[in-house]
């Protein structure tokens, strides 16, 4: 954590951090003049939000849907199957994402190609990315998701079911009015997690599926990409270490801000 | 609307499998489509595409890693033993750290826990980071950079403190006390089996950090035997697409492949993995995007 007062230096690996010599803001300055300050922080906090509320409807309804559904072995194989892309590694993934959309043997494009579309240069085409991004969130996160609500609504009280059914409930009736409730402070507990991380972007995710592909940078940089490249590619010590300063600081406003807000609205749910 | 029970019940069955089956799908035609690519000629993939049927078998792709499995073997056992070691010492601090954390006789327990609280909300960045475990630790080159990073996560401390606290009462801490155990034995003969349930999640939650680790390898390693299995698999994929643009050079399906065939083989020819690495789609659609080699300008630095 010392390591911040790097943000505030001209680093030379030779000097170390603390022989290095002060540059005050100068590091910042060149961040936001470089005018992606407010790109890469937009593109990290509207792809968490999207990441965070569709892979959490998805997961909530899929728990709830395979807890009610009759049959089990059917059932069985399709929570594995939703959960097993947990279990890839994002280097796997982005090789199944360059050989699903690339222009030239990709499988969605042969499949375009063969219905006689003419074929997609997904990696030429910015616009797109949102949506695959935020499919591949999904394909790897909801699994795990959804075994956590699983968890939380096998929890739940079965005689409250009994006594609904018994008062003559319907089914649709009793999820909305037991199953939801209850899995409620689940929910915010997860979804205050996912919120104070929400300034920090998924690097293993952008890297393996975006790679150092310059044409999409407008869509998909992230503040950790950007942070990264200007360390290792650049080897800009001083900036890389203030877009990493001015991140944490972004992340610790936020889940400031949302705790007192948590803490005004219900009280018990909030984090500290 | 009310329907019937039994007719409510076979309508949401109806929707739920549908619902649930049309993502599975999703989940799983990716993995199908990779198994088939893998038994596809490599040749027919650069023509026809990937597709789901492979058409005629072929086992060169699993040859080709067979044929010298020095590399591969090297990447697996640096996986193996950085996971095994990594899990296990990783589970062991995690479960004493949750242990102490929770023990109602340890003074500003709170305050030390918000310590560690405080580290998953407010960080020094990647740069200070890597400063300190490359210039103060000195762990660049080393196996202990794959290893110490990942080890200690507080989530999975916080987890396992809210466990132990809920679910051992402090009482059996303080007869196994008053019977002479000392702590390391209260923690170790005690409290270690009653947890185990929470320690075998846990415990494969940090294995699988470890396994598909590939990120520390990126920063922190150069040297091929010390490569682990995932990083060993970047570098593949990226000699690969090398191979496959090859192949469409020579069918001449894309013009530009030529341009980058060329440049891999320059690559190739130097010894360098710089060139291979730079096979990216960038360099299919060349552009003012290629940075390394120029100072960062404002306008640049995107």
């Amino acid at each position: 954590m010392a390591g911040i007062i790097v943000a505030f230096k001209s680093y030379s690996y030779r000097d170390g951090i603390v022989g290095s010599p002060w540059v005050g803001l100068e590091n910042f300055r060149f961040f936001f003049e470089s005018g992606k300050a407010w790109l890469v922080t937009k593109n990290t906090v509207m792809y968490n939000f999207i990441f965070m509320i569709v892979n959490n409807v998805l997961e909530l309804t899929f728990a709830i849907v395979l807890f009610e559904l009759a049959g089990k072995y059917f059932k069985r194989f399709l929570q594995s199957v939703i959960f097993l892309p947990y279990f890839i590694s994002w280097v796997v993934a982005g090789a199944i994402a360059y050989n699903l959309f690339n222009f030239e043997f990709g499988a969605v494009n042969t499949l375009l190609e063969s219905i006689g579309l003419s074929p997609v240069n997904f990696y030429n085409t910015p616009g797109l990315w949102p949506y695959i991004l935020v499919y591949f969130s999904a394909w790897k996160t909801v699994g795990y998701g959804t075994v956590v609500y699983l968890a939380s609504i096998a929890g739940i009280d079965t005689e409250m079911y009994e006594a609904a059914k018994i008062d003559g409930a319907s089914l649709m009736q009793r999820i909305i009015h037991i199953t939801v409730p209850s899995v409620m402070p689940t929910m915010i507990i997860l979804l205050l997690l996912k919120v104070s991380q929400i300034a920090r972007g998924d690097f293993g995710m952008f890297y393996q599926l975006i790679g150092s592909n310059g044409l999409l940078y407008d869509k998909t940089d992230v503040i950790d990409t950007f942070s990264f490249r200007a360390l290792l590619d650049l080897q800009e010590f001083g900036m890389a270490a203030a877009v990493g300063l001015y991140q944490s600081v972004l992340c610790f406003a936020i889940i400031m801000m949302t705790n007192v807000t948590v803490k005004k609205v219900r009280n018990e749910s909030a984090l500290f | 609307m009310a329907l019937k029970p039994a007719t409510e019940k076979y309508v949401f069955n109806i929707v739920g499998y549908a619902w649930v089956s049309i993502f599975a799908a999703l989940c799983l035609i990716p993995f199908l489509m990779i198994v088939v690519g893998s038994f596809t000629e490599e040749s027919r993939i650069v023509k026809n595409g990937y597709s789901l049927f492979p058409g005629a078998l072929s086992w060169d792709a699993y040859r080709f890693i067979f044929d010298n499995p020095a590399q591969i073997v090297s990447a697996y056992r640096v996986t193996i033993l950085v996971t095994a070691s990594g899990t296990l010492l990783g589970l062991f601090v995690s479960a004493m750290t949750a242990y102490v954390l929770q023990r109602k006789d340890f003074a500003h327990r709170n305050v030390f826990a918000f310590y560690f609280f405080f580290t998953t909300l407010f960080s020094g960045g990647l740069v200070p980071w890597y400063i300190l475990i490359v210039k103060y630790l000195g762990l660049k080159e080393s196996m202990l950079a794959l290893l110490l990073p990942p080890l200690l996560n507080v989530f999975y401390i916080i987890i396992l403190r809210s466990f132990i606290s809920s679910t051992i009462p402090d009482a059996i801490g303080e007869s196994a006390k008053m019977d002479g155990a000392g702590d390391f034995r209260i923690f170790l003969a005690i409290i270690l089996p009653l947890v185990k349930p929470a320690l075998a999640t846990i415990g494969l939650f940090i294995a699988l950090n470890y396994w598909n680790d590939w990120y520390h390898a990126m920063l922190f390693v150069n040297k091929e035997p010390l490569f682990p299995l995932q990083y060993f698999f970047i570098q593949n994929i990226k000699q690969h697409r090398v191979r496959e643009l090859l192949g469409l050079a020579e069918l001449g399906r894309d013009r530009y492949a030529e341009g980058i065939v060329q440049a891999g083989y320059d690559g190739h020819r130097n010894g360098t993995d710089r060139a291979a690495l730079s096979v990216r789609p960038e360099v299919l659609h060349p552009g003012p995007h290629d940075r390394r080699r120029q100072r960062v300008t404002p306008a640049a630095a995107g």
